[in-house]
């Protein structure tokens, strides 16, 4: 089974219409959303959920009002300004813990306990374009890092049990921890950009992160005519990096209509974005030896 | 006596990525320059693009550092305590060997602080830089993170830690609501959201909105791409009681300065009485009691 995963540094430049037309156009395979903190490839696979499994990402530090005796050891050890004086008593910041447990074992008195916290959500649906597995993360949560490796195992494990020939993973915007879990144990990174001087400046962070985690990279340039200019110059800058050039979508609005529909951008035959769109999954998969 | 003077913290985010933030955040710095002193501080360390717009000269760059332990091997009794107390598996011993993954750490120093006979030092471990300069008559400020570190929030709280204490400062925050947007929101005045009129904007702006009301900071909505998609964006948020304090519309030759590099108030200066209304509206919402 091939696993490709779509970036692409910048964000809003069209991960989430690419991931959802691959969706509709390959066959034998599983979807994984793992841009949790922003999953949005739901709103046009329609899923049934199936399965919710909560997620527990990292504990948190609670203070036992009544043991606390104000001493403030924990707020000395905590490197994360967690801790809050109030009243003479301690209490600690979930918005700010990282559960490392430090200030439990600075705690004299034995007044803090870490606890298990909910932090998101797992969901496996069906959809008319097969399974799909995404992971929903509570605004604020640390770990998005991991939520993303737990929901590709997941996606992983029923990708296997399906006979899954290819596992198309939608990630995160930026190079940080998410990015980062879902490259691993990746064939090849799908990088959709967009011609302008910033995405270019992002377009070269994400691949120098591809390439620390020796992912192969491909590149799509989206909305390609909002700017001949760039998309020139994203074409030699791939050149030059010895990246594979797969494709060139147009900006067309028929792409935000086909959201508003809650489909994905290739069911509608007639739109310019479609047809490049389903260009660009046949080089993808010549690619991927699919 | 003059009340002492006090910086005025927005902080320009969004649910969904490419929106807008950085067009938003660049143009509402440039404008605001007539009203008094401004800092524009771009905390999308992972992928920023404020310097794209701005060149600015930097005049100070200094590292981010993590503190990380380093296990000295000729005191180690090879117990494994350090392992154990580990929340993020950073440290593993196997027989008379010490493994450490840095990228696992969050620099909590809790194995130091449990190691029994005090094998272990902390050291700092480079994660990016924090760098400062001036553009245009504004203060700018500016994280990176190094690619391929996993951690974006470390260099976020280095650099917020920096900012000047008195007149406009713009936070630029990275797309999401995970923790590198939690880190950025933390101490802002007011949150001014950029969101575009799509279902996946909507669905990711009430995210958004989500978190604002967690940390209690009021907020206000810049929309963007206006006139694409439908006005469901604007329907939500007039149920929700949240202020549409500007819209940008859709339009290429927006697009294409963009591109370029060149910000919407120097490309178009017609818009920017707008970006300076918006300024003076956004001190006004701030203090509004709720």
């Amino acid at each position: 089974m091939k696993e490709l995963v779509v970036i692409s540094g910048k964000g809003g430049t069209g991960k989430t219409t690419v991931v959802g037309a691959f969706a509709a156009l390959a066959q034998g395979k599983v979807i994984a959303d793992c841009d949790v903190d922003a999953a949005d490839l739901h709103l046009i696979l329609k899923p049934q959920v199936e399965k919710t499994i909560a997620y527990e990402g990292s504990e948190l530090a609670t203070v036992d009002a009544g043991l606390c005796t104000g001493c403030g050891e924990c707020r000395k050890a905590c490197r994360f300004d967690a801790v809050l004086e109030e009243g003479g008593k301690f209490r600690v910041d979930p918005l700010s813990c990282e559960g490392c447990g430090a200030c439990a074992h600075a705690c004299p008195v034995g007044a803090i306990e870490l606890k298990p916290r909910l932090s998101g959500w797992i969901y496996v649906s069906r959809t008319p374009y097969g399974t799909l597995v995404h992971g929903e993360l509570r605004p604020g949560e640390e770990t998005s890092g991991k939520l993303v490796a737990q929901v590709k195992m997941r996606a992983r494990e029923l990708a296997r049990l399906e006979g899954a020939r290819l596992l198309i993973i939608d990630g995160s915007p930026g190079i940080g921890c998410p990015v980062i879990a879902s490259l691993s144990g990746a064939h090849a990174a799908l990088v959709v950009t967009e011609p302008s001087m910033s995405a270019l400046h992002d377009l070269a962070r994400v691949v120098e992160v591809a390439r620390h985690f020796r992912t192969r990279v491909f590149l799509a340039i989206n909305k390609a005519d909002l700017s001949p200019e760039f998309s020139e110059r994203i074409e030699s800058y791939a050149k030059e990096e010895g990246l594979s050039m797969l494709g060139r979508i147009p900006y067309d609005e028929g792409v935000v209509w086909a959201q508003v529909a809650g489909r994905p951008a290739v069911e509608d035959g007639a739109s310019p974005a479609a047809a490049a769109l389903r260009t660009l999954w046949e080089r993808v998969a010549e690619h991927l030896s699919l | 006596m003059t009340a002492e003077p006090r910086p005025f913290r927005v902080a320009v985010a969004s649910g969904k990525g490419g929106t807008g933030k950085t067009t938003v955040a660049v143009s509402l710095a440039l404008a605001a320059r007539d009203l008094g002193p401004v800092t524009l501080a771009d905390c999308d360390v992972e992928e920023p693009n404020d310097h794209v717009f701005l060149s600015p000269k930097i005049e100070e760059s200094e590292p981010v550092s993590l503190l990380v332990p380093q296990v000295d091997e000729d005191v180690c009794t090879y117990c494994g305590a350090c392992a154990k107390a580990c929340r993020y598996g950073a440290l593993a011993v196997i027989g008379r060997k010490i493994l450490f993954h840095p990228e696992l750490c969050h620099g909590c120093g809790l194995c130091a602080r449990v190691c029994p006979v005090s094998a272990i030092t902390e050291v700092p471990r480079p994660v990016g830089r924090i760098e400062r300069g001036r553009a245009k008559g504004i203060q700018f400020w500016q994280g990176v993170l190094n690619p391929g570190e996993p951690m974006a929030t470390p260099v976020i709280q280095a650099l917020k830690g920096r900012l000047p204490d008195d007149g406009l400062v713009i936070l630029d925050a990275p797309p999401g609501t995970a923790c590198p947007v939690i880190e950025t929101l933390k101490g802002a005045d007011y949150a001014l959201l950029v969101a575009e009129p799509t279902p996946f904007g909507l669905h990711d702006l009430k995210l958004a909105v989500g978190v604002t009301r967690e940390l209690g900071i009021p907020a206000g909505v810049a929309i963007s791409k206006h006139g694409i998609g439908t006005d469901e964006v604007e329907r939500y948020l007039a149920g929700e009681g949240i202020p549409v304090l500007l819209r940008i519309p859709m339009d290429r030759k927006f697009a294409e300065a963009y591109a370029q590099g060149t910000s919407l108030v120097e490309a178009f200066p017609e818009w920017k009485s707008r970006f300076i209304e918006l300024a003076q509206r956004i001190t006004m919402e701030a203090e509004v009691p709720r």
